[in-house]
């Protein structure tokens, strides 16, 4: 079941679930991925991969492989540059350590880079990577983010170049915290204390499409990567530094991609590709298999959380104060930026007297962590909501009530941006747009929250309902912009020209139709043309919630330009006032009835210009308003098994505008499915070596069809001031209740809280004292 | 290793055309349709775990990934680049009005596999639907069981009775 409010008739495109513009091409199967079309004189690249989880590399031979017919090329960290850099795609300046090198002589997790290989075939490819012998001084390895912070824990970065480690002798990446008010006060005041400890695995990304990139070099000599990325720009810059190019020999194009969530918000193979290219002069393909998907790619940070609140009696919130240990992995890409995000994400929820945050990052010998649909959220809301409903419990209050005596609510100060801002590290908010008391109203409404005890509690099948609430942000404010260009062609359509980069949630379709809205023009008279580095205007990319936001505005303000310039023309060729004039459809309409093509309007900007009209803009968002949700599971606990199943799921989510309400709702439903995933079944495990024990699809569960509870998406239409035509973000938001929903809804029918993800059988078991 | 790339004909009908395929020992049914250009067929898992790379062989639903080539010789193998001509198969046609492709990825293997459930058992219950549906992570499966629902009862509706039954 899906309701929304009646967005009346406000607009033509704008609000209407027109056809997604790619989605003819993907249900026809087109050709429209990185390996769907390959270059002539294609070679096959492969990653050797270290089989230790932290060694150095004595020495390596490659003769034997360079031996082998069809053999292209070998590379080891002798040949290349060595160049501190981040994979992680963030924008200037750069918040992860420079840490990662293109191929280093030393490894730090199991499956990190020994040699790229490029060959004719991937046979050929497969048996040169035996054929390269490799010696390994092996180090002690560790696993464990706090012993990994312990003096005398084995130093995973001993390198000199690297740059931006906030303590290397000690394996901590960055640490990062702020206050509000004084918690101690502010906990000596409360009636009731609460303190909990949570913990939260590694999870992968699952993207069905894997990292896969294709290079080569183009007549001009110019190196050309078309990758699977989030961010091109961001791939182009870190490409020139790591290969010392300029940034003008390299182009990046993204073509369609077959699912991102953050996992390609990096440069994770594209410098290793171009680098075969470059070695071999030809094209070269790069393609993760699904395990090295798991062991190479990227993943949301394992996290420690430590909650402690305090209370009034009446419920009021005097403390909320949080400590995080998070497991960055090898390398410290997003590390800061993610696990500072638990915190600033999620504190601001509540208007708690003091509320507090810190937070280490450690390295350790595991894969590599890095952004994740949420980006440090899930994990901090995950902790935060299960603590609040326990101290609902604490008080004897209903859940839902002690919430809504303490949310932030509308005009109100987010009180920990003042405080980021005030370190320099951020930019004070308040919240314009606010629909979460009616998210919690009608989702409540729409669970049945109120006959929530109605449901059989005893037996050995018991159900519980919980709630969670969340929020997110849309884009960085302050850093992240993007710009646009609109183009009238010569037969009065228009060639909208962006950076932004749609990873498959149509994006691109959200962009024409506010570019048509303004234009007055039907959306399919606006042309696409994203995410090629030659082609468009610099953009940061997909992620942070900031395609609509971010992208978005700019679209709108380079349509008004456009719109501006076509309204002066035509009065020029109607003899009109230009206020009198209207851009309707293909053309411009007079009060009076005059009528101009844009076809005509076009031919017109050549000779008075001497050039196409061209509407441009660039933005950068001053702001970063928040979407909100509240999120209700009712589940069935099997007391015998352990098996938890979840019936319902009802997501009411404040996203502003929906500007597309199916691509919106297709955002909820998707984010809920990998929520549940990782409330239940997703963790990536390690056996004592620090090797993956489920790389693969079997024995890692993602959410399948018949997993799926009843699903009822709820959108709960604000209007936010700074986004066009009222929206904000949605992607990233209802990714955050699901667990924390679902631990509550246990809680409510077996009456134990379970403080680790995933909430597996055995772990419901043994919190019910079964095992 | 010159074993292991040694090339022999393979003879495929692929959506009703006649081929010869030079094909490795080795190589699954989803390196030579990708290779050969049918690049619907997507490869995710390998493993025969999410049907990205499912296609009909002699109308029976097989994970291409999991197949080698050259057990299928001499047959007949439709993809998703079969089902439409100029216009859509219906169920590309629901699934493209209800927003079922996200990222797409999954999206071939999914109709393929839906087409074969509705082929076989016309009335399968959302559950049956379900069960069979491939993987997905965009989603939520919450667009393509609609849009698999809604082609369904129409194409139910439009069969007569006894076509219905067999
Ligand atoms: S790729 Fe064949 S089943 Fe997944
Ligand atoms: S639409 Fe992306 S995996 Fe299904």
């Amino acid at each position: 079941m899906t309701t929304s409010r009646n967005s009346g008739t406000r607009s033509r495109s704008v609000g209407r679930s027109i056809l997604k513009l790619d989605g003819e091409s993907l249900v026809r199967g087109e050709p429209v991925y990185t390996d769907d079309l390959h270059p002539d004189g294609l070679a096959i690249g492969r990653i050797l991969r270290s089989p230790h989880a932290h060694a150095r590399i004595r020495s390596i031979d490659a003769t034997e492989a360079l031996a082998l017919p069809g053999v292209l090329a070998v590379l080891t960290h002798a040949d290349v540059p060595r160049v501190p850099h981040t994979t992680a795609g963030q924008s200037h300046p750069e918040p992860s350590p420079y840490d990662a090198y293109l191929l280093d002589h030393k490894v730090r997790h199991v499956g990190d880079r020994v040699a790229l290989v490029a060959a004719e075939s991937d046979d050929v490819a497969a048996q040169a990577l035996q054929r390269i012998r490799v010696e390994y001084e092996i180090l002690p390895p560790v696993f464990d983010a706090r012993e990994a912070l312990e003096p005398g824990a084995p130093r995973i970065h001993d390198e000199l170049e690297s740059r931006g480690i906030r303590d290397a002798s000690r394996n901590l990446v960055a640490v990062m915290d702020f206050a509000v008010g004084d918690v101690e006060t502010s906990l000596a005041q409360a009636d009731v204390v609460h303190e909990s400890d949570y913990e939260v695995p590694a999870v992968q990304h699952v993207s069905l499409e894997p990292h896969v990139a294709i290079s080569w070099l183009d007549e001009a000599e110019r190196l050309v990567v078309r990758t699977s990325t989030q961010v091109p720009f961001h791939v182009r810059r870190t490409l020139a530094r790591v290969l010392a190019l300029p940034v003008t020999r390299i182009r990046v194009i993204k073509p369609r991609i077959g699912g991102g969530f953050g996992g390609k918000q990096e440069m994770t193979i594209e410098d290793a590709c171009a680098a075969l290219t470059l070695a071999t002069r030809r094209p070269v393909r790069l393609e993760y298999t699904r395990e090295e998907e798991f062991q190479m790619s990227r993943t949301r940070h394992a996290m420690r959380l430590h909650v402690k609140l305090g209370a009034r009696h009446d419920g009021h919130l005097t403390a909320i104060d949080m400590r995080v240990v998070s497991d960055t992995g090898a390398y410290g890409t997003h590390g800061l930026t993610v696990t500072g995000s638990s915190g600033y994400k999620t504190l601001p929820l509540y208007n708690a007297d003091s509320l507090r945050y810190h937070c280490d990052v450690a390295y350790t010998n595991h894969a590599v962590a890095g952004a994740c649909r949420g980006y440090g959220a899930p994990q901090g809301f995950y902790a935060l909501e299960s603590a609040i409903d326990e101290l609902a419990y604490q008080l004897q209050l209903d859940p839902l009530e002690l919430r809504r005596r303490n949310v932030i609510g509308a005009g109100d100060l987010d009180r920990v941006s003042v405080a980021l801002e005030r370190q320099g590290k951020g930019h004070a908010r308040s919240i314009h747009s606010y629909g979460l008391a009616e998210c919690m109203q009608r989702g409540a409404r729409a669970i049945d929250w109120e006959r929530r005890d109605a449901v059989p509690r005893d037996g050995e099948l018991r159900r519980g309902v919980g709630l969670a609430l969340a929020m997110q942000s849309s884009g960085i404010a302050g850093i992240d912009w993007g710009a646009a260009a609109l183009e009238l062609k010569q037969d009065g359509s228009w060639m909208l020209r962006t950076g932004a980069t749609d990873l498959g949630t149509g994006a691109d379709t959200v962009l024409a139709q506010i570019a048509s809205e303004i234009l007055g023009a039907p959306p399919d008279r606006v042309q696409v043309h994203a995410a090629d580095t030659d082609a468009v205007p610099y953009d940061v990319g997909a992620y942070a919630s900031s395609v609509t936001y971010v992208s978005g505005n700019a679209v709108r303000r380079a349509a008004e330009d456009a719109r501006m310039q076509v309204l002066a023309l035509a009065s020029d060729l109607l003899a009109t006032d230009r206020t009198s004039l209207e851009c309707v459809d293909e053309g411009v309409r007079s009060s009076t009835g005059a009528w101009v093509s844009l076809a005509e309007v076009a031919a017109h900007a050549l000779k008075l210009h001497g050039r196409a009209l061209e509407g441009h803009a660039a933005f950068c968002i001053p702001d970063s308003p928040p979407p909100f949700a509240a999120q209700f599971a009712e589940v069935e606990v099997d007391t015998e098994t352990g098996k938890v199943r979840v019936l319902r799921f009802v997501s009411a989510v404040d996203c502003g505008t929906a500007l597309h309400p199916l691509q919106v709702e297709g955002q909820i439903e998707g984010a809920v499915a990998m929520g549940i995933g990782y409330a239940l079944t997703e963790e990536m495990l390690y056996d004592d070596a620090g090797r993956l024990r489920n790389a693969n699809l079997v024995d890692y569960k993602v959410v399948h069809a018949d997993d799926m509870p009843s699903m009822t998406t709820i959108m709960v239409e604000s209007f936010e001031p700074t986004g066009p035509f009222g929206a904000k973000s949605v992607a990233e938001v209802p990714t955050n209740g699901p667990a924390p929903a679902i631990a509550n809804a246990i809680r409510h029918a077996v009456g134990v809280r379970l403080t680790r993800l995933p909430m597996t059988p055995d772990r419901v078991l043994r919190a019910l004292g079964r095992i | 290793m010159s074993g292991a790339s040694q090339r022999v004909p393979l003879d495929l009908h692929v959506n009703g055309e006649a081929h010869t395929f030079q094909v490795r020992m080795h190589d699954s049914l989803l390196d030579v349709l990708r290779r050969e250009g049918y690049t619907g067929a997507k490869r995710v898992c390998e493993t025969a775990d999410c049907g990205a790379c499912s296609v009909l062989v002699d109308g029976r639903l097989i994970d291409a990934c999991s197949t080698l080539a050259l057990q299928v010789h001499a047959s007949r193998v439709e993809t998703i680049e079969g089902l439409a001509g100029a216009m859509l198969h219906p169920l590309q046609e629901t699934f493209l009005r209800h927003a079922a492709a996200q990222c797409g990825y999954c999206t071939p293997g999914m109709i393929l596999s839906m087409k074969a459930l509705l082929e076989r058992k016309p009335d399968a219950s959302e559950a049956e639907i379900r069960e069979v549906m491939t993987l997905c992570r965009c989603t939520g499966y919450v667009k393509p069981v609609a849009a698999t629902l809604e082609y369904r009862d129409a194409r139910g509706q439009k069969r007569p009775e006894r076509e219905r039954r067999e």
